[in-house]
């Protein structure tokens, strides 16, 4: 993903679509065709990894379980308790609503950028799947929005993380560990 | 003493998990810092020749799946001429005033490889062709801005034809007055879209756009539109082309 952001970053320097450019160095590509290399290159990773990711959460039920119900009363609640800082994520195998709302609305995010993606890469063969979002030139101002969101995203995410470190040995190994009071050591 | 040996080793037994941890510990900081200095040669993994390698097999990768995904029957949109974006935009490799002023009068396209008829074609020999038809449609730039035009010629699947081209080579070669080159794929060159165009917005080629010819492909980039063509060229050994070489994908379709 940080590929993708990278040199999708430099294509954008290419024709930008407001009045700023990204700083050179925190790009990826070195120029326009460099950029673009990467760019189609990496998408193939990440559609990969998004899809198998996608399906499997949706076969297995994981979605299911883990994301949904997301109730706007129960939404509210949690964002309003997460800006006063006192969110809780005692038990790490239940996601509050303010996290389900933020995974469901990553996992839509990315489904628009692969969608609007294939907008740009293939204007006329997915023409019709373009007129949804406003054809190319709307495809790249939806491409662009749905980058800056999932980068938000990612930032949110992080900072979360760190501000809850309990947190991360379960993002990577999926096991929970649950607080016992009788350890010895 | 045997018991003393009895206890160092129900030590050793009590303590395995938290050497395990400890060591698990390690590996981890160790991966971290592996990772931190990976990401410290940033600025030279870019340029590593396997990555450069790995980059360019993508991008022949990509050029399989485009023609994959191409489909010759598919038209891009066409537009009414009040969607025409004014002034048109130039784009070259070199500024406006640098286009090629090429000679109307003694112009000869010359032709090559698998072609029946190699005869060179002058300017009203060209202007003659029936029949000329028009398009307006969305010219898209590598660069991502687009811009409305309207182009008229040839259809360059009549002219191939016309020309006696072998129809199953792989590849078209265009070569230009401006010391241009590019090469595009023979179902692209067939498309009823892509056209060899002699006018722009109802007037002779313009020279920013091209005169006396240029290919015009709505179904391709616009650096895959040559402008100023002076010699086509059928083959099945790949041409390449001035930005295809530099990095640009070859394919580049829309």
């Amino acid at each position: 993903m940080l590929i993708l952001v990278a040199s999708g970053w430099r294509i954008y320097n290419a024709s930008p679509l407001f009045g700023f450019k990204f700083p050179n160095d925190w790009t990826l590509g070195g120029w326009l065709a460099g950029a673009m290399q990467w760019h189609f290159a990496a998408m193939w990773l990440v559609a990969l990894c998004g899809l198998v990711y996608v399906t499997y959460g949706v076969a297995s039920g994981h979605f299911l379980r883990k994301l949904l119900p997301v109730t706007p009363a129960a939404l509210r609640r949690d964002v309003a308790a997460a800006l006063r800082g006192k969110l809780v994520h005692a038990d790490l195998r239940v996601y509050n609503a303010a996290q389900r709302a933020a995974y469901l609305g990553a996992i839509a995010i990315g489904i628009v950028l692969v969608l609007s993606g294939l907008v740009l890469w293939k204007p006329v063969q997915f023409h019709s799947l373009g007129l949804l979002m406003g054809d190319y030139e709307g495809a790249r101002y939806v491409h662009f929005f749905a980058m800056a969101a999932l980068v938000l995203f990612v930032i949110v995410h992080v900072v979360m993380a760190v501000l809850v470190p309990r947190t991360l040995p379960t993002m990577f190994t999926g096991r929970v560990r649950v607080p016992t009071a009788a350890r010895s050591d | 003493m045997k018991r003393l040996f009895g206890m160092r080793e129900s030590l050793k037994v009590q303590s395995r998990p938290q050497i395990e941890r400890i060591e698990r510990r390690l590996f981890l900081r160790q991966g971290l810092s592996l990772g931190a200095l990976a990401l410290l040669s940033g600025c030279s993994v870019t340029d590593a020749e396997s990555v450069q390698k790995v980059l360019w097999a993508m991008s022949r990768w990509n050029d399989r799946v485009q023609g994959w995904i191409f489909d010759p029957a598919r038209l891009a949109p066409e537009f009414p001429e009040s969607a025409i974006t004014m002034p048109f935009p130039f784009n070259a490799f070199y500024g406006m005033d640098q286009a090629p002023a090429v000679d109307a009068a003694s112009y000869k396209l010359e032709l090559g490889g698998l072609v029946r008829d190699r005869k060179a074609w002058t300017l009203p020999e060209l202007y003659a062709l029936q029949p000329q038809v028009s398009q307006v449609t969305r010219h898209i730039c590598v660069e991502g801005w687009s811009a409305i035009g309207k182009w008229s010629g040839v259809r360059f699947s009549d002219f191939l034809k016309r020309i006696g081209a072998d129809l199953t080579a792989k590849y078209v070669g265009f070569k230009c007055a401006d010391k241009y080159y590019t090469s595009i794929d023979m179902p692209t060159a067939l498309h009823p879209q892509t056209l060899l165009a002699l006018r722009f917005a109802d007037q002779v080629l313009p020279v920013p756009f091209g005169f006396p010819m240029k290919l015009r492909i709505p179904t391709k980039l616009g650096f895959k539109n040559p402008k100023h063509i002076v010699a086509i060229f059928v083959t099945n050994q790949y041409p390449g082309g001035y930005w295809e070489d530099q990095g640009y994908n070859w394919f580049s379709g829309s």
